[in-house]
């Protein structure tokens, strides 16, 4: 314990670091919850009083859940595209790492290669994406290019364009965001099996222990921290969800021709499209929504793998 | 189930292209005789563990056949060996109970040999009330103390009845009172199942106090077989008669001459039928009896009374080590401002190694 006469030099050495989280973390925090409160208000008012008028109240919230809204179609997107990508993404990477792991040759190779798309601009890949799955020409013609993923199966499905159906949308979203969300995933669960004594597995040999056994009674329970750990960051990662939506389908997040109710735009898209509009009450309520539910998901999780995971 | 090893070798290649590769295990021959309870025994790095893994088959061998019975298993997997491993660091998976570690190799049992539930439980509170810990059944290893752990690493490599137990250096881990307890128990265990068992062990006294046979290796390669009190009262080589014994063995420079064994000019002892050359006198520290008309003479530094027995230590300008250690009965008394100490030598303690081979030369003993 430090004297408590030269505690005061402790606060000077910490003061730039409080400062500069004070300003910029803790007050737009406390900013927000606020503004998520305050009904009509405008963002000029701090320029000019004439702009006054807010009262508090909780309108936004209800504006946000009004039947139809660009917001709960954004909830259920997001939602949607958590469930489905999370789990496919960490049961492949962890395939994924198990085998790299088991082979001796090129294993330094395989895992650059698997990292790549991590260093790389989502944005960018979301456009090569979209290119592979674009039709150019005119939907339904045969002449037209219908893209190289349709080339490959032989299909003339369309993927994205003008007129094309929800659930092809969320496919081709659910293949983009498994495929980038993969290398983190199996860098981390790779250093989780490396870690792992070797024994353990000499010992389940002498056992006679099947492949598939060892899989789950031994690598699944050793790695149950990391398997944990990628699960809450993945959801996380889920739910702000919006470079992969803009890489795909561009900034009207949707295929040509849907409206805001009905197109792939996810809760942090709906958050940075009210800002331009002046909408802070609507954005703050809707960056609330958006931290109660991954507070409530990560808890759910954090009990869950407390259950499951045994050291 | 007898497991013979006929020239089993083993080499590992070198890393790099140059390097020398590494004869880990060197062709080795010996026979292990059913229900035994044999300790291979060497400095770290002899290869001991290898020939421990090339038996478990968890290591193949690069040549030479290991036989259980009249079986060939050199080519089988390690379950199809019916061999019981315990790892040095036991290796008990940290995420199951007790009862579920004991239990796992059962449940990997296929076709015929599938058990019921209520037959693995029966079979896993047998061998954990053998080991003594069917009262820790519900605990996790990380809840157990190491002494526990090394029981419960026992039970699950007896579980499946193994046709032989193999143990890897298995009290080096434990702390000292641990270790002496717990060699009783293993001892103990064997007799009562009655499984071959092979263990691994840098510690010559582990060895020697619960072996029915010990196997002693250097480099690779096999210097002596025997029973625990034989190898010790008859070392073939220098390296053996050294390795074994607390406190060590005194070697000294001498030469025989005329069935005469000299030590620096003195005439020491009578030693009929060897031949004239230059020697290793290799001296147990019982071997010597302090008497006024002993040929041996050292200069004395000091006498440790331990009760029982007095350790005199001197020192000898022909001795190998820094210090001769004599272990004499206490009843000797070493007269008080004494400078030197004359002993005579027990002829059965006294060994002769050629100063080049190293190897035994022998020579009557009256």
């Amino acid at each position: 314990m430090v004297d408590k006469s030269q505690q005061w030099k402790a606060w000077i050495y910490l003061a730039p670091a409080i400062v500069l989280m004070l300003i910029f973390t803790v007050w737009p925090i406390f900013n927000t919850i606020l503004m998520a409160f305050k009904e009509g208000y405008n963002p000029m008012y701090e320029l000019n009083p004439a702009f006054d008028g807010w009262t508090f109240g909780l309108q936004n919230f209800i504006d946000l859940f009004a039947h139809a809204s660009a917001f709960t179609n954004a909830l259920v997107n997001t939602l949607l595209l958590c469930v489905l990508t999370v789990p496919v993404s960490t049961m492949l990477a962890l395939l994924i790492a198990v085998a790299l792991n088991s082979i001796k040759p090129l294993q330094k190779l395989l895992q650059t290669i698997f990292f790549l798309p991590y260093v790389t601009n989502s944005i960018a890949i979301g456009m090569v994406f979209s290119v592979m799955f674009n039709i150019v020409g005119d939907v339904g013609d045969p002449s037209a290019n219908y893209g190289v993923i349709n080339q490959i199966f032989g299909t003339m499905i369309n993927w994205m364009n003008l007129g094309s159906t929800k659930v092809a949308n969320y496919a081709v979203m659910v293949i983009y965001i498994v495929w980038n969300a993969l290398p983190f995933k199996i860098l981390v669960l790779l250093g989780g099996l490396q870690g792992v004594n070797k024994q353990y597995y000499d010992a389940a040999k002498v056992d006679g222990t099947s492949k598939t056994r060892v899989f789950w009674r031994i690598t699944v329970p050793l790695v149950s921290p990391m398997i944990v750990y990628v699960l809450i960051t993945g959801f996380i990662g889920g739910f702000k969800e919006y470079s992969s939506i803009v890489g795909i389908f561009g900034e009207d997040m949707g295929a040509a021709g849907q409206q805001a109710h009905e197109n792939m735009n996810t809760m942090v898209g709906v958050i940075y499209d009210a800002l331009p509009s002046g909408q802070y009450g609507k954005a703050s309520a809707a960056a609330l929504v958006l931290f109660a539910i991954i507070l409530v998901v990560t808890l759910i999780n954090l009990k869950i793998s407390k259950k499951t995971t045994h050291y | 189930m007898k497991v013979v090893l006929q020239d089993l070798t083993k080499i590992f290649p070198s890393r790099n292209k140059n390097g020398q590769e590494v004869v880990a295990v060197n062709k080795f021959n010996f026979e292990i005789p059913d229900g035994k309870l044999i300790g291979l025994l060497g400095p770290s790095g002899c290869g001991k563990s290898t020939t421990l893994y090339m038996i478990c088959g968890l290591q193949q061998p690069s040549g030479g056949k290991i036989f259980f019975g009249d079986d060939d298993v050199t080519e089988l997997s390690p379950e199809n060996r019916g061999v019981g491993l315990v790892f040095q660091n036991y290796a008990l998976y940290p995420h199951m109970t007790v009862k579920q570690n004991i239990m796992f190799p059962l449940e990997n049992l296929k076709g015929d040999d599938r058990m019921t539930k209520s037959q693995m439980l029966e079979r896993a509170y047998h061998v954990a009330k053998l080991v003594q810990i069917d009262d820790l059944m519900d605990r996790k290893p990380s809840e157990l103390s190491g002494g526990q752990q090394q029981r419960v690493a026992i039970a699950r490599a007896l579980v499946k009845m193994p046709r032989v137990l193999l143990l890897d250096e298995p009290l080096s881990n434990l702390d000292a009172r641990l270790r002496l307890q717990t060699r009783e128990e293993i001892k103990r265990i064997q007799k009562e199942t009655g499984i071959t068992t092979v263990f691994v062990t840098h510690d010559q006294e582990e060895a020697m106090s619960i072996s029915d046979m010990i196997v002693v290796m250097k480099l690779g390669v096999l210097q002596q077989i025997g029973k625990p009190q034989d190898v010790y009262d008859n070392p073939t080589n220098l390296f053996v008669a050294k390795f074994l014994g607390t406190p060590p063995i005194n070697v000294l420079d001498g030469e025989v001459k005329g069935e005469k064994l000299y030590i620096g000019d003195v005439a020491v002892l009578d030693v009929k039928g060897a031949a004239d050359q230059l020697v290793h006198v290799g001296i147990r520290p019982e071997g010597f009896i302090v008497d006024d008309n002993g040929a041996f003479e050292s200069n004395l530094s000091n006498v440790e009374v331990m009760g029982r027995d007095v350790s005199i230590v001197s020192t000898h300008p022909a001795s190998q080590n820094p210090v001769i250690r004599s272990i004499v009965d206490a009843d000797n008394k070493i007269a008080e401002g004494a400078t030197t100490v004359k002993f005579s030598l027990k002829p059965h303690k006294v060994f002769l190694f050629n100063r080049d081979t190293e190897e035994r030369v022998y020579f009557e003993v009256k």
